[in-house]
């Protein structure tokens, strides 16, 4: 197994390379002047210069790629032109709000999608069965912000004064706040990783505030999060209910789930015991895919919904030629795929004895 | 050996002798007398079989259409600001049909007025022709240049091969949206741009598609035989090994389209191909994204337009896989 994974980590180096490659080729025929980008467009030559000199823009650009792949191997992500102030420390303010959104989404669509799914396959062609696809249809077909605006014209206007009324934007409302563990542990002497670590867990605002039992401001996360989850998962629960259905009544049609009938188990434990179980591994896949699409997704919902998260800084960051923090986040992101796809690898084998690596 | 013992006749049972003549045939096909198989019947059969495939055609028919005749639909001109042209006009006034009970002192706006006091109808209407323009366009430069990728990387092999579906993984492993917006932010904001970028993050879907099928019918007999008969590689490639990528092209691309015409919408409902003078689904409901509580209708009536269009191209392209994948016939 560690041999299997070794070898899998080995393979995504090249890809990861070429990524950072691209990223940084890319942000740098962005046109238009970094500098008076970022300090107004009467900036003076003079003011410029040190501004080039000041970030490395004006050496050639493969001396930039070196210096950049060194500090990379530092585990330094570099300097914010816009914001002056490190990438990571944007990243432990803003990847909270994308992961808590990304999660909760993967969650729902899941929950909702499997079950959906097998309800579909068992009562192939009842009324559940066209429903369901019909839905899942329409869910693939609609654009993120169109039914993010959609749910919060209905969420928080149609339902204004109902107990199901949700607030259309944001992540808490005026006045709540979600005090930050290192203050409620007292702990704001520490520095380094492990603050950060902190900080980062302090942003992901339903958890902390949980573990620390703010419950009032914990209810009001969890409710700012409903629609955009929704939003955003609708997608994802679309695709993994076509595909449960699909994998399931392929699985129901083999020799082995005939046998267990024949022996004369129960319906119920034919299903979930034998063909469920094998069905999930196609499931497994496409989540770990969707963790892609959610990605993109979440560029759109987090404008939708007014978030300060990674989407939204990246298109920020895009628009602003903030070149270190185009390469900082998309890194990160692009890790991020890697590894999720690497996990699905090696669920593979606990799923499947079959595959399981020797 | 007489023609009466034919072995291979007497087993269709078949009257002896070739059509119009007098000699005996050596081989009557026993099977020829069947209803003879007509390949493009028999998947149009198979395709109108399909329910979804029936409904997606019929909803792209009706698209279609309606992009083609845009100028006979639309009640208004899509881009003219009806303020001091039409008396009443009311900005982002709600729909308003006389024969569903709207009073005839109020102009006729079948999906109401914009904040610009545009007709909403007519640019949606209009916006049909943007939508299925650019989707079709990105997603046939897709297919051109993941096809020739594809075929590059399947035929040759090698570290041809291998470099190039390492740069394919590189595209796939970033967020396509985000790198569309890349690309349109370094190529400049426009609506061009914005179809090549789509095009582009769609490349190695159909360049793995490509390259699957050429690897599977590299080694076929056929192939051996074609180059023992001294076909040329271009040749084999094009006339022996391309005709088995088409049916999972089709389906692919017609699939392809549907996403294509989403990311256009989110492309311009971001705002990176700046401000354009034709209507567009997804810059209709940016503009307007603002205005949801006080005129939702200047946004879900875009919002449907832009769903029922992936939706046409979703539903077709299922029903299409099912039809053409003969494993899947039943």
């Amino acid at each position: 197994m560690t041999r299997f994974i070794i070898r899998r980590l080995l393979v995504t180096i090249p890809v990861l390379f070429g990524l950072v490659f691209l990223v940084f080729v890319l942000a740098r025929v962005v046109p238009g002047d970094p500098c008076r980008a970022v300090l107004g467009e009467r900036a003076t030559d003079a003011v410029c210069d040190a501004f080039i000199v000041r970030y490395g823009l004006d050496q050639p650009i493969p001396v930039q790629f070196g210096i950049y792949l060194g500090q990379l191997a530092q585990g330094d992500l570099g300097t914010s032109i816009k914001h002056s102030r490190p990438v990571t420390q944007l990243l432990i303010e803003r990847l909270p709000t994308t992961v808590e959104l990304s999660v909760l989404a993967l969650i729902f669509a899941i929950v909702i999608g499997v079950p959906l799914g097998i309800a579909s396959a068992i009562r192939r062609n009842s009324p559940i069965d066209v429903g369901a696809m019909v839905t899942a249809n329409l869910g693939v077909s609609m654009p993120v912000f169109v039914l993010g605006l959609f749910l919060q014209f209905i969420f928080a206007l149609l339902l204004k004064n109902t107990f199901l009324a949700l607030p259309a934007s944001g992540r808490l409302s005026a006045g709540v706040s979600v005090e930050p563990l290192v203050e409620v542990w007292g702990m704001t002497g520490t520095t380094g990783i492990v603050r950060g670590i902190l900080d980062f867990f302090s942003g992901i605002y339903t958890f902390s505030a949980a573990i620390t039992g703010q419950w009032g401001a914990w209810l009001d996360a969890v409710r700012h999060l409903i629609l955009p989850a929704i939003a955003l998962g609708t997608i994802p629960l679309a695709i993994i209910a076509r595909i449960t259905r699909s994998s399931l009544l392929e699985t129901l049609g083999q020799d082995y789930v005939r046998t267990a009938r024949a022996k004369g188990l129960r319906e119920r434990w034919v299903v979930i015991r034998h063909a469920t179980r094998n069905a999930l591994l196609p499931v497994v896949t496409v989540v770990g895919l969707q963790f892609g699409a959610l990605f993109s997704g979440a560029v759109l919902t987090e404008s939708t919904f007014n978030l300060a998260g990674v989407g939204r800084t990246l298109f920020e960051a895009i628009s602003g030629r903030d070149y270190v923090v185009i390469q900082g986040f998309i890194l990160i992101v692009a890790v991020a795929y890697v590894v999720v796809n690497l996990i699905v690898d090696i669920s593979y084998g606990y799923l499947d004895p079959r595959i399981r690596p020797q | 050996m007489s023609a009466t013992s034919d072995p291979l006749r007497d087993v269709g049972g078949l009257p002896a002798g070739g059509p119009g003549s007098g000699i005996p045939a050596l081989v009557s096909d026993p099977l020829a007398r069947a209803r003879p198989a007509n390949l493009w019947r028999d998947t149009l059969g198979n395709i109108f079989r399909q329910r979804s495939a029936i409904v997606g055609a019929f909803l792209l028919t009706v698209l279609v259409l309606t992009a083609v005749f845009a100028p006979v639909i639309a009640t208004h001109n899509p881009n003219q600001p009806l303020l001091g042209r039409e008396q009443g006009v009311i900005k982002r006034s709600p729909p308003c049909v006389h024969a569903l009970g709207c009073p005839t002192t109020k102009p006729q706006h079948i999906l109401g007025v914009d904040g610009n006091f545009r007709d909403v109808f007519s640019r949606v209407v209009y916006g049909a022709r943007v939508s299925l323009a650019i989707g079709f366009a990105a997603i046939g430069f897709a297919i051109v240049v993941g096809s020739i990728i594809g075929m590059i990387a399947g035929f040759v092999g090698g570290w041809t091969d291998n470099v190039l579906m390492r740069l394919m993984d590189v595209i796939l492993a970033f967020p396509s949206l985000l790198l569309a917006i890349a690309i349109v932010t370094a190529a400049g904001p426009s609506l061009v741009n914005a179809l090549l970028a789509i095009g582009i993050v769609s490349v190695p879907i159909y360049a793995r598609v490509v390259r699957s099928s050429v690897l599977a019918a590299r080694e076929a007999d056929y192939v051996t035989a074609s180059r023992a008969l001294g076909e040329s590689g271009i040749g084999i490639l094009l006339r022996r090994i391309m005709p088995n990528s088409l049916t999972p092209l089709v389906v692919q691309g017609t699939l392809g389209i549907g996403g294509a015409v989403l990311e256009i919408a989110a492309l311009t409902f971001v705002g990176v191909t700046g401000s354009l003078d034709v209507p567009e689904w997804g810059s209709m409901i940016s503009i307007e994204s603002q205005q949801l509580f006080n005129a939702p209708h200047v946004i879900l009536a875009p919002g449907l337009a832009i769903t029922l269009t992936v939706l046409a191209f979703n539903l077709l392209g299922d029903g299409l896989r099912d039809a053409l994948d003969p494993r899947l016939n039943r």
